[in-house]
């Protein structure tokens, strides 16, 4: 029942077999021939799933009518409201406000306090608890150029240069300005972040960075900030409300187009609630629980994708949306530790990929999106990944590779979270390989905004995951927290103005409900699913065909 | 080859699970009622698998988020025992509650202007702190292996430092709460003493206010204007030609050659 199954022990003499040879070349520096740049290009054509034309098409409708992008998002795209828009009373609200957030992740918190500081009332409708979301799953830490080597500029190099230059030049630039200013924000919250003793902030190289910028605090600097946000959320109860387990459903416009509240849903007591409010912040995250093409994901219980469904239905432009960021090595195995993202550091130290027969297949060290494709051409047109006993595939990652190059006790010096997270589960990789496959990691594209946090809507704002154009189509390690609260304050400080300027008397409509229905009607989409969808569903198939009902 | 990989599917997509042929399934009882899954599962998976789909009681499904504290026993021990249900794996006979709330005493405060001393602010906010009896439960029970009553007993003491770092890892699940008999809700008073300690103990970094001013008079806008409207080959160029840091440089004494865009 823990460690590795007979059958897995049984595959793991052949990666035994053929591992003192391996170690004998890589000390002599002998490695397996990276792809050419016309390999590269034609794996990622056949293998990426961003590149591979099976399981992606055109959404049939909307402001992005005819791009081409992974069948699940067109899907939820094309999704029809759960509200029967005749049956419901807009007459009156159940809530007003100033500023409603949807979404209380980082993004959302950091847009609700911003706002709180101009002296708005707020409310943040959340799915789930408040804190909910990716951010509380961020490891690594938070990029800003604060020391004396470094500036915005060169953060600005880095981020641009790591997006293939397919980012939008006044996005990164306010992110990369306003770095510094967020992390002073966070020092002043009173954010343990790591400090030498004199006070000066311990940074990091990250993938792709030309300075030492990325700051932390221990191996949890997503859930640190997020904690220290929700905190002081709570502290200002007098101006912010928040309604957990009340997922926003429908936008409200007024006659003039313009955002001026939501549908919410509560979860519990299945009632929906009108709130109407002067500007609105969507910051839901992204879509990893929509399991793009099958694929795990390392994402929170909530990521479905709920802020874009809603926004693309009201009118809201999207951006890269097509762009899906797929880390290479994610856990397998064992079944808890499915989705686990297994840092790029192991590669680093030498561990290689392996087939089930124990042999190498691709170069450990490539990009990102290459390693993954390597690795889905291996188990699936090559087939030779390794089932594991929950019907998943992958590949073997030799981690005991890493003590014999570079001597015993290194992994759990090295990598002390990843030991710890095996050993648990009675598996020790400083003497067993793990199971690997890509896992989806990261929505590089959403609402389009500009440097403001505005959509195309008017009185609509967005900041975080469920926007695009600031990674472009490839996001550096370091930048999404960044992202979250540049974005999020932005967004919160505009709306903030723009709603002290704005009356609250609209006409609170779900017109574009209707117009978009009939819309799907006229594309010949058919039977069109009810979204956004809020939860998973991972009921198993026996279960499933007993709900009669 | 390739029929025996068609022949291999349909794998798990996403989360759901789908056992192999033969798969040895066992007894567990959620809140009492017994359902049989699949061996290997974690709670939180095994009570999918039985057909439940979680509204309260889960989050990040990783470990950090704390909403799926869990208590649990097994038939014929009396010993109660407790986890994260994302990260505990289901075993043959196992009786399950989860615990997706609990209500804590959370006073507010303002972290800006504190009367008194950290210490004094602590007992004034939390005075059933100082009432800890001292009987470990809180430790026993923490998912997190957290070592609970002894970073209670540093507050008590007004070490708010060792408190602070021995509650870092704290994912704020509430089962210390429950259980304690001393009524005391740690983890957010040790919440309070976190953010007093990142605020007013740990010294401030110079270098970011300077930065910071830097930046509120406007010095890199310019610089970034110019960046913004470049070319895409110029800006390649930049990028291909940047100075990196060493890894191993001094904290604050690299310099790069070219100072212009500093």
């Amino acid at each position: 029942m823990s460690g590795y199954t007979p059958e897995l022990k049984e595959l793991i003499k052949k990666v035994e077999a053929t591992r003192p040879a391996r170690v004998e070349k890589a000390r002599r520096g002998e490695h397996f021939p990276a792809l050419t740049m016309d390999e590269r290009k034609k794996w990622l054509d056949n293998y990426h799933p961003d590149f591979k034309e099976e399981g992606r098409r055109a959404v049939a409708v909307g402001p992005n009518i005819g791009t081409i992008m992974p069948e699940e998002v067109a899907f939820a795209l094309e999704s029809t409201s759960r509200l029967d828009t005749k049956k419901i009373n807009l007459s009156k609200a159940d809530y007003e406000t100033d500023l409603l957030v949807i979404g209380a992740g980082g993004a959302g918190t950091a847009a609700a306090l911003a706002a709180a500081d101009k002296g708005l009332k707020v409310i943040i409708s959340n799915k789930l608890r408040h804190g909910d979301s990716n951010t509380v799953m961020a490891e690594g830490g938070i990029q800003a150029a604060d020391q004396e080597s470094d500036s915005p500029y060169y953060h600005y190099l880095d981020v641009i240069g790591g997006g293939h230059f397919s980012n939008r030049p006044e996005l990164v630039a306010a992110m990369a300005n306003d770095a510094p200013l967020i992390i002073h924000w966070l020092e002043d919250l009173g954010m343990m972040f790591d400090k030498h003793a004199d006070g000066r902030m311990v940074v990091r190289h990250g993938g792709g960075t030309s300075r030492k910028r990325m700051h932390s605090a221990g191996d949890m600097t997503g859930a640190e900030i997020m904690r220290v946000l929700r905190d002081e959320a709570k502290n200002r109860a007098e101006s912010i409300k928040v309604l957990e387990f009340s997922p926003a459903v429908e936008l409200l416009l007024d006659e003039k187009g313009a955002a001026c509240g939501a549908v919410l849903y509560n979860l519990e007591t299945k009632e929906y609630y009108i709130v109407r409010s002067k500007a609105v912040v969507i910051a839901t995250g992204g879509f990893g629980r929509l399991h793009i093409q099958g694929f795990p994901t390392t994402n929170h219980y909530g990521a479905t994708a709920d802020g874009i469904v809603i926004a693309y239905r009201a009118g809201a432009a999207l951006e890269d949306i097509e762009s899906t960021q797929y880390h290479p090595t994610g856990a397998i195995y064992p079944e808890q530790n499915v989705g686990l993202l297994i840092t790029e550091k192991v590669r680093g130290l030498g561990a290689q990929l392996l087939n089930i027969d124990g042999e190498q297949f691709c170069f450990p060290l490539e990009p990102r999106d290459v390693e993954s494709a390597c690795i889905i051409r291996e188990c699936t047109d090559i087939s030779k990944g390794v089932i594991t006993p929950t019907g998943r595939f992958g590949v073997w990652l030799d981690s005991p590779m890493i003590d014999l190059l570079h001597g015993e006790g290194t992994i759990k010096k090295e990598l002390p979270a990843k030991y710890i997270q095996f050993k648990r589960y009675h598996i020790d990789i400083s003497k067993e390989p793990m199971l690997l496959y890509p896992t989806l990691h990261y929505q590089n594209g959403g609402i389009k905004i500009d440097a403001n946090g505005r959509s195309a809507i008017d009185g609509l704002y967005a900041a975080g995951e469920v926007t695009g154009g600031v990674h472009g189509r490839n996001r550096l390690m370091g930048n999404s927290l960044l992202d979250i609260l540049v974005f999020g304050r932005r967004a919160g400080l505009n709306a903030a103005e723009a709603a002290k300027t704005k009356s609250n008397t609209g006409k609170l409509s779900l017109a574009h409900v209707d117009k978009f229905s009939a819309e799907l009607k006229k594309a010949g989409v058919k039977n069109p699913s009810v979204g956004p969808i809020l939860l998973p569903d991972y009921a198993p198939e026996h279960v499933k065909t007993r709900q009669w009902g | 080859m390739a029929d025996d990989n068609k022949k291999q599917k349909p794998l798990a997509t996403g989360d759901r699970t789908i056992p192999p042929a033969g798969a040895k399934m066992i007894a567990i009882y959620i809140m009492g009622r017994e359902y049989m899954v699949p061996e290997t599962l974690t709670i939180m998976k095994a009570i999918e698998y039985a057909g439940y789909q979680y509204v309260r009681g889960c989050g990040c499904r990783g470990g950090i988020c704390g909403a799926c504290g869990t208590f649990y026993r097994f038939t014929g021990d009396y010993k109660l025992r407790s986890g994260l249900a994302c990260q505990t794996v289901a075993e043959p006979g196992m009786i399950i509650m989860q615990l997706p709330f609990f209500p804590a005493n959370r006073p507010d405060y303002k972290l800006e202007n504190m009367q008194g001393t950290p210490h004094e602010e602590l007992r004034k906010l939390y005075p059933e702190v100082f009432k800890c009896v001292g009987c470990g439960t809180c430790s026993r029970t923490c998912p997190m292996d957290i070592d609970v009553m002894d970073y209670i007993a540093l507050m008590k003491r007004g070490d708010l430092k060792g408190a602070a770092i021995k509650s870092f890892d704290c994912v704020m699940c509430g089962l210390c709460a429950s259980r304690c008999p001393a009524q005391i809700s740690q983890f957010t008073a040790a919440m309070f003493v976190r953010r007093v300690y990142g605020k007013h103990i740990l010294p401030k970094a110079e270098h970011l206010k300077k930065r910071v001013e830097e930046i509120k008079s406007g010095k890199y806008e310019k610089l970034l204007k110019e960046l913004e409207g470049m070319k895409q080959e110029d800006v390649k160029k930049l990028y291909v030609e940047r100075e990196r840091e060493p890894d191993l440089a001094e904290p604050g004494k690299w310099m790069p050659k070219d100072t212009s865009k500093l």
